[in-house]
């Protein structure tokens, strides 16, 4: 691994805690993933894409922005991986850099209207931009 | 019966009838709701990576303001924020001490604040064979489905809640109040969240499922506990339309005293 991949891999298992060696390959939280369809990279596939080091690639896909932070693959996973905590992690290690804001402020008027509550927008914003 | 209460920013303004329902409730049961002085934001998301302190001292400051008593929630998402960062706080040492530094200011927190969501309340602490008593205007013969969601359930040992997958505490509510409760498979799968934002057609799908799901089962509507499961159940359907009520809401027209 050169050295920038290796740099980003260990910020990612540092922070998210995960230790994706535990993962046996199951399946069941990509099985149980309520967005599977809509994602590029599936969660068992993040799983082995960050323990092959490919955050990088894991970065730049959209697939970080649709994760619906639904914890059904954190509950489910029978050895303790936990791949919601990775898709977290490496969205934060994208948005923390300088000028990486995924959403601000600007896209809020376009989209909320009367019946959007607050929660959803602080929500977004805290996902969506550092 | 008095606790501390934290209603949170939703239910000042979108979501006022999780609230103004719950207080009402809440006084015919003997219960008093004291709102914290000067409550900030929960932090709307709870963080899943450890280095994210800052974002979780605003609930700590909740947490310290609540003075070691029992903190009541009302809204999904502050309860689990809330609860998850009092758990932080008591398992993580690396979170407390540096949360603790960021606090040193304003006094410390030692940890003794117990985060319940009202339902909790209602079930640990009123009992729903009491609660069952105190109904005045039986809701009978509705069959009514509880929508959980995410954030109330997950994860199971943290929030301590119910069973995550098989949770009874909604359905055993609405017996208490008379009506009948409808179990259906995707009662505790997610809304669509704030993806919503991103990605509506996202949102679509997943309440389009969860609406298919409890119609099939032969909900003839819904209650929740979150504004955001709310705004997604009621906004993004688009094949069929449940109406979809706050869990207080129905508790005060048991109760009878729901306005209007």
């Amino acid at each position: 691994m050169e050295n920038n991949a290796k740099f980003l891999t260990e910020t990612a298992l540092r922070i998210s805690g995960v230790n994706p060696r535990k993962c046996m390959k199951c399946g069941k939280c990509s099985g149980t993933c309520p967005n599977y369809d809509a994602m590029e990279y599936h969660p068992h596939q993040f799983v082995a894409m960050v323990e092959k080091g490919q955050i990088e690639k894991l970065m730049q896909s959209k697939s970080i922005y649709l994760c619906l932070s639904c914890m059904a693959c954190v509950e489910r996973c029978p050895r303790g991986v936990e791949p919601g905590k990775l898709v977290e992690a490496v969205r934060l290690m994208q948005i923390r850099q300088q000028d990486k804001n995924h959403k601000g402020a600007r896209d809020i008027p376009e989209f909320a209207d009367e019946s959007v509550p607050q929660q959803l927008l602080m929500a977004a914003m805290r996902k969506y931009r550092k | 019966m008095i606790y501390s209460y934290y209603p949170g920013c939703t239910l000042k303004d979108r979501a006022k009838q999780l609230d103004i329902c719950a207080r009402k409730s809440a006084e015919a049961l003997g219960i008093t709701l004291q709102e914290l002085p000067n409550w900030q934001c929960c932090g709307a998301v709870y963080p899943q990576v450890t280095d994210e302190i800052a974002s979780r001292l605003s609930a700590v400051r909740a947490l310290q303001s609540a003075e070691g008593g029992k903190l009541v929630t009302m809204c999904s998402a502050c309860h689990h924020v809330l609860k998850r960062t009092a758990y932080d706080w008591n398992a993580d040492e690396n979170f407390r001490t540096k949360a603790a530094n960021y606090l040193a200011e304003d006094g410390g927190y030692d940890g003794a604040t117990e985060v319940v969501h009202f339902l909790e309340v209602l079930r640990d602490e009123v009992g729903f064979d009491e609660l069952k008593k105190k109904v005045v205007n039986p809701l009978t013969g509705r069959k009514i489905g509880a929508f959980y969601g995410c954030m109330v359930l997950r994860p199971g040992k943290v929030l301590a809640f119910d069973d995550p997958e098989n949770p009874t505490i909604i359905e055993d509510f609405i017996k208490a109040i008379g009506a009948t409760p409808v179990k259906y498979p995707y009662r505790n799968e997610c809304c669509g969240a704030y993806v919503a934002l991103e990605d509506k057609g996202s949102a679509e799908h997943q309440v389009d499922r969860a609406l298919n799901s409890a119609m099939d089962a032969g909900c003839d509507e819904l209650i929740t506990a979150c504004p955001l499961c709310m705004y997604n159940l009621v906004e993004n359907a688009t094949a069929h339309k449940l109406p979809v009520k706050y869990f207080t809401e129905l508790l005060a027209e048991a109760l009878g005293v729901k306005e209007g």
